[in-house]
């Protein structure tokens, strides 16, 4: 496929189209976990709710294990797996700290001390020099 | 005739919503944020518009994967707040303005932007949130002060529009509402942004110096504002950070020489960089 523009961002799925096609039924999966009645059937019975979606083997295992970072590889989108994480109690910000590999206070404490600097983490290059 | 007044540019944060609805602004974490919004609330109460047109992402609540329009226009009756996975926000619904939407839609379409029509749609913390910074606490069973006009831009599958074709849909609004018949006062909401990333190993990323470049042409030289490339809003200000392109939107529709009133900046609420401006149009 041809190189895109955005490839060179470090730490970043774009979702774009190419992402939105191989992630449409893990993304249908989490968008219908905003509804009450939805969160009830996933609580009562996690498989049986999950088998309802045609996802990968591979999306489905990333679901089971929680692997949020591994979603956005299979083409999910943040705003969509955020409702599996808001099905788990899990926030935004707790949520983005799991991402980095930080804990909780170590994230939170970035953020208040002015978030992740720019600097350094603009292009891919910067983070294979680490 | 109906007039545009005045333009907000305010991010949408929704753990500043939970901030308000578990009332805890008065925390040291959350102080500053909310700090910089008391002169906004004395501001919209001394100049309190018939009719907010309010620009906003739906973020997958009104819309799924299903279904991804561009740009949407709110004609309903009134719009609840949608549970988004915590349970719906306890703040009032939406009123809209039938009339002025409809109009808005005729107009704009013959003007060749070519809207999706809502005549029933639920919307999350982006629409809600703006409208409790600007106008404080109220309950479920309050009315918001005036009517709101709900316009969604797609920001989560990319692309979105580009700055240049939200600031020409500002404009293309601008005459919409010129040329409304009824004597109303209108303001328009940019909202989203700053910078921000939410996801993937580069979550939490802020770009203050970026931020405060963008508010600067944001008010000065719009023009060059809308010009902003996707790739530099996802590269400088984080993949989330792209949301600000619906703030040309409100910069369209407003004067090309505007009071900026206020101005407000502050790290973090949350994942965010929160920002807020408030434009008067001279005439």
């Amino acid at each position: 496929m041809a190189k895109k523009e955005y490839d060179d961002i470090p730490g970043t799925f774009v979702f774009d189209a190419d992402r939105s096609r191989e992630g449409y039924h893990l993304n249908m999966f989490c968008s219908t976990l905003r509804l009450a009645k939805n969160r009830e059937a996933m609580q009562a019975d996690p498989e049986g709710y999950l088998a309802g979606f045609p996802m990968s083997d591979a999306q489905a295992e990333a679901v089971r294990a929680r692997d949020w970072n591994g979603m956005l590889a299979l083409g999910g989108n943040i705003y969509y797996t955020s409702k599996l994480a808001a099905f788990d109690k899990i926030n935004f910000q707790d949520l983005a700290a799991m991402m980095t590999g930080v804990s909780r206070d170590e994230y939170r404490d970035m953020m208040l001390s002015g978030g992740r600097s720019i600097e350094g983490n603009r292009y891919t290059s910067e983070w294979e020099k680490k | 005739m109906a007039k545009i007044t005045a333009g907000v540019g305010v991010s949408h944060v929704p753990a500043i919503g939970v901030a308000m609805d578990t009332g805890i602004t008065g925390q040291p974490y959350w102080q500053p944020v909310f700090e910089g919004f008391k002169f906004s609330r004395a501001w919209m109460k001394a100049n309190k518009p018939d009719v907010i047109v309010l620009v906003y992402n739906d973020h997958c609540t009104a819309f799924s994967a299903e279904c991804i329009p561009t740009f949407a226009l709110g004609c309903a009756a009134e719009f609840a707040p949608a549970d988004e996975g915590w349970g719906p926000r306890p703040v009032p619904v939406l009123k809209g303005h039938q009339k002025l939407a409809s109009h808005i839609a005729q107009s704009v379409i013959l003007d060749e932007f070519d809207l999706t029509i809502m005549n029933a749609m639920e919307v999350d913390h982006g629409a809600t949130v703006p409208l409790s910074v600007m106008f404080g606490d109220m309950e479920a069973g309050d009315e918001w002060p005036c009517m709101v006009i709900p316009v969604c831009v797609n920001v989560v599958q990319y692309p979105p529009p580009t700055g240049n074709r939200c600031y020409n849909l500002g404009k293309a609004i601008r005459r919409a509402i010129d040329s409304y018949p009824e004597d109303l006062e209108v303001m328009v909401f940019g909202t989203g942004g700053m910078s921000h990333q939410l996801q993937a190993e580069r979550a939490g990323l802020i770009n203050e110096a970026w931020d405060t470049r963008f508010l600067d042409l944001f008010t000065q030289d719009p023009v060059a504002g809308s010009q902003i490339p996707h790739v530099e809003y996802m590269r400088e200000a984080g993949s989330e950070g792209i949301e600000m392109v619906m703030w040309h939107v409100m910069r369209g529709a407003l004067d090309d020489d505007v009071t900026e009133v206020h101005r407000h900046y502050h790290v973090p609420a949350s994942n965010t960089a929160v920002g807020h401006i408030i434009l008067e149009n001279k005439t």
